[in-house]
């Protein structure tokens, strides 16, 4: 599938998130790797080595941004100071398309640097879709939004989580970034059907889709990329990419981060899926 | 409910301060019980209450918070013990809480808010201020600007009465009592060795902290925090070269600048010349001179200021 207008009709592979530990190798030993998802706010920055780092991998590969802190769903203004850096950054990087989270993290001011579940009302849903709106229209790219992983729901939701994101996609008009083991994880801790929500999911929307690891506590799950990818979230994957065809896939793995290699062999086992896919059709 | 509402209500919750347990507390931000107040806002499931579920969050948070600021402050943490800074910081981020959508800028306000708040620095308050000062600078000289640098050959010829010249942002002056580069040294190299340590090699670690910061003697030390091959540095300077870089910073012209310099200084009126010029090939060759800005009647704009980045 040639990618859709959210991915800016791009068709990337599988990528691996540009991490720390991993900068010696990767510009040591020039892996050949698709791409590389940067965590935009690690690069906001005016100088150092970051961004020289950063500029060196542009050389090299290709790379998305994906950030963690612009709360689409908080119920404030976008901060000024974030769009003015992020939007240099995206000049710097050329990232075809955008991602941040579906979620809230800040309220009046104040950060809590966390990815804080929706209430799933209409009046979120419309001012959520109001500031995907502004945004994009100040960065001039393609967005896209990923659902997170959440430990708690809102007496006051009005949906389910998934028409919460249709609603949402819709009245902004943007991408999805489809993370399935996000959905696993919430699927888990809120007892509902995975795959209801994956079959849900305009799969025309579909921008990209992460891969990640998680960890089982006695009563609930929790999103901590620090495992492989276990079997349950590669069936949903499976599914995904039946729907959406071949999309830009990303494995995330950000605590006890293992050695390139591996991050990047557990990353190409979703070449098994695609590589079985040979056209999409969404059904 | 409105969407602003339920987020005050929710962040209010998430932000507040956890037991010496590590757990939620039972009191609820603004009085009440906290079990009534997150089942006002959080369904409860089959495994757990709503209580249970906010208080995910709110763990979540201060582990988060907190890490940051041990990453940040290795040098004060050791200073104050592990203790007193894990105390200090609650009621650190729990007066000035993020405002910033980076945790880079978590301790932006940490030397404001210690020395308005003495009592966290207990009998070390000189030596603690001095190493917070010292940690931020570190962060800024890490990331910040470097405009294109001036080198010697720029700077011949110049008109020293009329040049004002800038220096590049990355390098932070410091004027110290403590000298804490060193301590701040010894306390990285100890973290940097392996993670797989055992226990009686971390404890030997901690104790040789605890010495380093006992023994540590009253010294005033002038310190240029800067940046070279994208590592950053601490390099130890003269009175007059602090003198000299900060009026150069404050927007002097060379000539002014020098003249301050020297008007406390132990330094012969026949060697200042040589001291000058060596002073200024060196900070040439480390690429901290930079062209001011230029404002539209063509003089010297408003520096940007760290602050301007929290």
């Amino acid at each position: 599938m040639p990618g859709n207008r959210f991915n800016a009709f791009t068709d990337y592979g599988i990528g691996i998130g540009l991490r720390a530990p991993h900068y010696d190798h990767i510009l040591s030993r020039k892996p050949v790797v698709d791409w590389f998802e940067i965590i935009s706010e690690n690069f906001m920055i005016d100088g150092g080595r970051p961004l020289h780092i950063l500029d060196q991998i542009l050389e090299q590969y290709k790379v998305v941004q994906h950030g963690v802190s612009m709360y689409f769903g908080s119920a404030e203004k976008p901060d000024r100071e974030h769009l003015r850096r992020l939007k240099q950054l995206v000049e710097r990087t050329n990232t075809p398309w955008l991602s941040d989270h579906l979620c809230w993290g800040s309220v009046d001011g104040r950060y809590t640097h966390d990815l804080l579940p929706m209430p799933y009302t209409f009046e979120a849903a419309r001012l959520t879709a109001q500031k995907i709106r502004e945004v994009r229209d100040f960065l001039e790219i393609p967005i896209a939004v990923e659902n997170v992983s959440s430990y708690a729901e809102f007496h006051v939701s009005e949906m389910t989580e998934w028409e919460f994101l249709i609603e949402v996609v819709e009245r902004a008009d943007c991408g999805i970034l489809l993370d399935v083991n996000n959905i696993y994880v919430s699927s888990r801790n809120h007892n509902f059907d995975p795959l209801t929500y994956i079959n849900s999911v305009p799969a025309d929307r579909v921008a990209q889709i992460h891969i990640a690891g998680h960890s089982k506590f006695q009563k609930y799950i929790l999103d901590t990329h620090d495992h492989p990818v276990i079997d349950p979230v590669w069936k949903l994957y499976d599914r995904a990419i039946q729907r959406a065809g071949h999309t830009a896939t990303l494995l995330e793995w950000d605590d006890s981060i293992p050695s390139f290699q591996e991050v990047h062999r557990e990353a190409l086992k979703a070449n098994r899926f695609l590589e079985s896919k040979s056209l999409a059709v969404a059904v | 409910m409105k969407l602003l509402a339920l987020q005050r209500a929710v962040a209010r919750a998430v932000m507040q301060p956890l037991t010496r347990s590590e757990r939620m507390q039972r009191k609820a931000p603004g009085g009440g019980r906290m079990g009534a107040y997150a089942a006002r806002y959080i369904k409860r499931n089959d495994r757990l209450t709503s209580f249970e579920r906010l208080e995910i969050y709110n763990r979540q948070y201060w582990f988060r918070v907190l890490g940051s600021l041990a990453e940040d402050f290795p040098g004060l943490r050791a200073v104050l013990g592990g203790q007193r800074f894990e105390a200090m910081c609650k009621a650190y981020l729990t007066e000035c809480p993020s405002r910033s959508f980076t945790l880079r800028n978590l301790g932006a306000q940490l030397e404001t808010w210690l020395g308005q708040n003495p009592r966290w620095l207990s009998d070390r308050r000189l030596l603690a201020l001095d190493m917070v000062r010292l940690e931020w600078a570190d962060i800024e000289a890490f990331d910040g600007q470097a405009k294109p640098a001036l080198r010697s050959e720029d700077l011949r010829e110049v008109d020293a009465a009329k040049l004002q010249l800038d220096i590049q942002q990355y390098v932070q002056l410091l004027d110290l009592h403590y000298p804490v580069d060193d301590l701040l040294l010894e306390v990285k190299h100890g973290d940097d060795t392996p993670d797989r340590a055992s226990n009686a090699v971390q404890e030997r670690r901690k104790r040789s902290k605890v010495r380093a910061v006992a023994k540590l003697e009253p010294e005033q030390i002038f310190l240029a925090v800067h940046r070279l091959d994208f590592s950053v540095y601490f390099r130890r300077i003269e009175p007059e070269e602090f003198a000299l870089l900060g009026a150069l910073r404050r927007g002097k012209t060379i000539e002014r600048a020098i003249e301050l310099a020297f008007r406390n200084t132990s330094v012969p009126a026949a060697d200042r010349a040589a001291f000058v010029q060596h002073s200024f090939q060196t900070w040439a060759a480390l690429g901290w001179f930079c062209q001011p800005e230029q404002t539209c009647a063509g003089t010297k704009s408003a520096k940007k200021e760290h602050g301007s980045k929290s």
